[in-house]
C-alpha cells in the first residue's frame, strides 16, 4: 500500500482532531467543554503521532484500498447513499428499499444476466424480502415510514 | 441463589416463543459468513422497543449465544468461519467433514458448545452479584477510570496498532459529546440538524457494524461462493456424546479457557478459540492428529469460544463497562429500556437482570437441540450470495434505523458513521473501541463532571483523581494495558520484518 493511502485518512482524522480541539478551547460556556477539551487534546496528540507515522512512511496497519476494490464498490456505494440520503424520503421507503434492493441484486449477482432465469429469481428475491421487510415493519412493529409517492 | 426463583419468568409463553425464536434465527445468522454476532444483535434491537425489558434482553441474549455457536456449521461444512471466533473450529471440523465425518463435527461441536456456554453462564451467576457488590464501593472517581480503562483495554488489544485503536476510543469519546450538554444546557459541535439530539446509540451501533460488512461485500465484486457444501452423512448422537466425555482435557482446556479470557474486556472468542485449541494441542497426548480431523481440536475451539460469552458480559452487569463490543450493543440494547446497568441492576430491576442471565443458561440448552437439526438448514443459508446478503443487511440497517426514533436523521447518521468506518477500517482502524468510546463517552462525562465538583470542594483534582488504591490501580491498569499491547505490536513488526528478510 502507497504512502499516500495512508497520509490522506490520518491527514482527515488530524484535521478532524485540530478543529475539536479548537471549538473545545475556544467555545463558551467553558464549562460545558471541559471533557470535550481533555478528549481532544488526547485526540490530537494521537493523531498528530498517527499523521506524522504515515508522512514518514511507517505506517503499515491496514489492507489499503486497491483499484480493483474501489471499482467494484462505487456503483453499490452510489445507489446506496442516493437511496438513504434522497430516494427514501422522496420516494418513499417501501418503493426506493424495492428499487435499490433489485438494483444492488443485480450489480453484484454473480448468475449471468443473459439469464431470464437469473432476473425471474432477482424479481422473486426482491419480492419476497419487501414481503417480510413489510410484515417485520409496517405490521409487526408499527412503523410510520415517510409517505409512498405511488400509494 | 436467588436466581432460581426467576426461572419460572423465562417459562412464560412469550419469553420462552423469543427464546427460540432468537436461538433458531441465531443459529442461521451465525452459520452466515460476513454476519458476525455483533451486528446480528445490533440489527435486532429494533425489534426489541415494543417488547418488556426482559422480553427484549432474551431474544438479544439468545441471539448472541446462538450467533457464536452456529458460525461453526459454515466453519465445518464450507471452510468459512461464520464468525472471527470459529476460525479455529475449521482447522479439525472442516477435515472431519471431509473425511465424511461432518454430522459427528457438528454434533460435537454443538455439544461442547452447550458444556463450554452452560459454564461461563453459571460463573455469570456466581460472580455477578459478588463483583456488583464491591462495586457499589465505587466512587465517581473510579467510575471515570473504569470507563477510560474500558475504552483503552479494546482501544489497545482488540487493535493491530495500539496509537489508531486509542485514536479510534478517542474518535468515539468525541462523538459522544455531541448535542446539548446535560449540565449547561450548551450546544457542542451540532453542526447539523440530525445532531441536534445527540448521536443516537442504536443507529450508530447499527451503521459502525453493518454498513462495513456490506462495503466490503461490495468490494469483493459479482464474486461466486468460495466453498462448497459437504454433504453431510447421519451419525449416532448417542456415540458423538461418548467421545465428547472421553475427551475431558479438551473439553475443560477449552470451557476453561474461554472463561478466563471472557473475563477480560476485549480479548474476543477469536482469541478464545485459537488459545484454547493450541493448548489443547499442547497437551494432548494426540497432539500429532491435530488438523487432520481430530475431534479434540473441534471440542477445545468449540467449548472455549462458547465459555467466553457469559463471562464477557461480567463487566457489563456489574459495572455497566461492556467487555466486547456485543456487549456494547447489548448495553444499547438495555439504555433504550431505560435500564442503566452497574452496581444497583440487581436491586432495581432483579427480574430483568435474573430472567436474562436464566435465559441464557436455557438458551444454551435450546442451542444444542436446535443446532444439531437445523444446521443441514444453516448451511444452505450459508450459500446465499454476498449480493444478496449485501442487500438485505442494507434494507435492515435503513429501516431499523428509522425505527428508533421515526426519524431520518438517525438513518443519515447511520449511514455516515457506517460508511466512515469503512474507510477508517481499510487503513488500521477499529469500530469496537470507537463504539465503546461512544457508549462510555456520557458515563466518563458525568463522572469527571461529579468528581470534579467533589474535587474543587475538597482537595484538589490532582488528589482527588489520582490518590487512593483503587484509582492508582485502575490508573496503573491503563498503563499497563497500553504498554503490553504496543510492546506485543513492536515484537510482531520485528517479527514480520525477520520473515521478510528470510524471505
Amino acid at each position: 500500500m502507497s504512502r499516500l493511502q495512508h497520509v490522506i485518512p490520518s491527514g482527515i482524522v488530524a484535521l478532524v482532531g485540530l478543529w475539536v480541539a479548537y471549538i473545545s478551547y475556544t467555545a463558551q460556556p467553558a464549562e460545558a467543554f471541559l471533557f470535550p477539551r481533555l478528549i481532544s487534546t488526547v485526540f490530537v496528540v494521537l493523531s498528530l503521532w498517527t499523521f506524522g507515522k504515515a508522512c514518514l512512511g511507517w505506517s503499515r496497519v491496514g489492507q489499503g484500498l486497491s483499484r480493483e476494490m474501489l471499482v467494484n464498490l462505487v456503483p453499490g456505494l452510489l445507489v446506496a447513499l442516493v437511496y438513504i440520503f434522497w430516494a427514501a424520503r422522496t420516494v418513499g421507503f417501501y418503493t426506493s428499499t424495492t428499487v435499490a434492493f433489485f438494483i444492488l441484486l443485480s450489480l453484484y449477482d454473480p448468475a449471468p444476466h443473459s439469464e431470464v432465469r437469473s432476473w425471474i429469481r432477482r424479481i422473486i428475491i426482491t419480492a419476497g424480502f419487501m414481503a417480510v421487510m413489510y410484515g417485520l415493519f409496517a405490521q409487526l412493529l408499527r412503523v410510520y415510514t415517510p409517505r409512498e409517492v405511488f400509494f | 441463589m436467588e436466581f432460581i426463583g426467576y426461572f419460572g419468568a423465562v417459562f412464560e409463553p412469550a419469553a420462552f416463543g423469543l427464546l427460540l425464536v432468537g436461538t433458531i434465527g441465531g443459529l442461521i445468522l451465525g452459520a452466515t459468513p460476513g454476519l458476525s454476532p455483533t451486528m446480528a444483535v445490533a440489527l435486532l434491537i429494533p425489534f426489541t422497543f415494543q417488547l418488556a425489558p426482559a422480553h427484549g434482553l432474551i431474544l438479544l441474549g439468545a441471539a448472541y449465544t446462538s450467533t457464536v455457536a452456529g458460525g461453526a456449521v459454515s466453519a465445518i461444512l464450507l471452510k468459512i468461519p461464520g464468525a472471527p471466533a470459529n476460525i479455529a473450529t475449521t482447522l479439525d471440523g472442516h477435515e472431519m467433514a471431509k473425511q465424511g465425518r461432518g454430522a459427528e463435527a457438528l454434533q460435537l461441536s454443538f455439544l461442547a458448545s452447550a458444556v463450554g456456554g452452560v459454564f461461563g453462564v453459571l460463573l455469570l451467576i456466581f460472580l455477578t452479584p459478588v463483583l456488583a457488590r464491591w462495586a457499589l464501593a465505587f466512587g465517581p472517581s473510579h467510575l471515570f477510570w473504569l470507563a477510560i480503562l474500558g475504552v483503552t483495554v479494546i482501544g489497545s488489544l482488540d487493535s493491530r496498532s495500539v496509537v489508531k485503536g486509542l485514536l479510534s476510543g478517542c474518535i468515539g469519546l468525541w462523538l459522544a459529546t455531541i448535542g446539548f450538554d446535560d449540565i449547561m444546557g450548551a450546544q457542542r459541535f451540532i453542526f447539523h440538524p440530525a445532531l441536534g439530539g445527540g448521536i443516537n446509540i442504536i443507529a450508530a451501533l447499527i451503521g459502525l457494524f453493518a454498513i462495513p460488512q456490506v462495503l466490503n461485500m461490495f468490494a469483493k465484486g459479482r464474486q461466486p461462493l468460495g466453498g462448497e457444501v459437504i454433504k453431510v452423512q447421519p451419525h449416532s448422537l448417542g456415540a458423538s456424546m461418548r467421545e465428547l466425555f472421553r475427551r475431558p482435557r479438551a473439553l475443560s482446556i477449552g470451557t476453561m479457557t474461554g472463561s478466563i479470557i471472557g473475563l477480560i474486556p476485549g480479548v474476543g472468542g477469536q482469541i478464545a478459540g485459537l488459545v484454547a485449541y493450541d493448548q489443547a494441542r499442547k497437551f494432548s497426548s494426540e497432539r500429532d492428529k491435530f488438523g487432520t480431523g481430530h475431534s479434540e481440536g473441534v471440542i477445545a475451539a468449540e467449548s472455549a469460544n462458547n465459555a467466553m460469552v457469559g463471562p464477557s458480559l461480567v463487566p457489563l452487569l456489574t459495572l455497566s463497562i461492556p467487555g466486547s463490543p456485543t456487549a456494547a450493543v447489548l448495553l444499547g440494547g438495555l439504555l433504550i429500556h431505560g435500564i442503566f446497568p452497574g452496581p444497583d441492576l440487581f436491586n432495581n430491576y432483579p427480574d430483568v437482570a435474573w430472567t436474562f442471565i436464566n435465559s441464557m443458561l436455557i438458551g444454551q440448552i435450546l442451542m444444542c437441540i436446535f443446532g444439531l437439526y437445523i444446521a443441514g438448514l444453516a448451511a444452505r443459508v450459508a450459500q446465499v450470495p454476498q449480493s444478496v446478503m449485501a442487500a438485505v443487511v442494507l434494507g435492515l440497517a435503513v429501516f431499523g434505523s428509522y425505527s428508533v426514533q421515526s426519524s431520518m436523521g438517525d438513518v443519515y447518521v447511520m449511514a455516515a458513521l457506517g460508511v466512515m468506518m469503512f474507510f477508517l477500517e481499510r487503513f488500521g482502524f477499529s469500530a469496537a473501541p470507537l463504539v465503546l468510546g461512544l457508549i462510555l463517552g456520557p458515563i466518563a462525562e458525568a463522572n469527571f463532571i461529579q468528581g470534579s465538583m467533589i474535587a474543587n470542594a475538597t482537595d484538589g483534582l490532582a488528589v482527588y483523581f489520582f490518590s487512593g488504591t483503587l484509582n492508582i490501580v485502575l490508573i496503573a491498569t491503563v498503563v499497563l494495558s497500553i504498554v503490553y499491547s504496543a510492546w506485543m505490536e513492536i515484537r510482531t513488526r520485528r517479527f514480520i520484518e525477520k520473515q521478510e528478510a528470510m524471505a
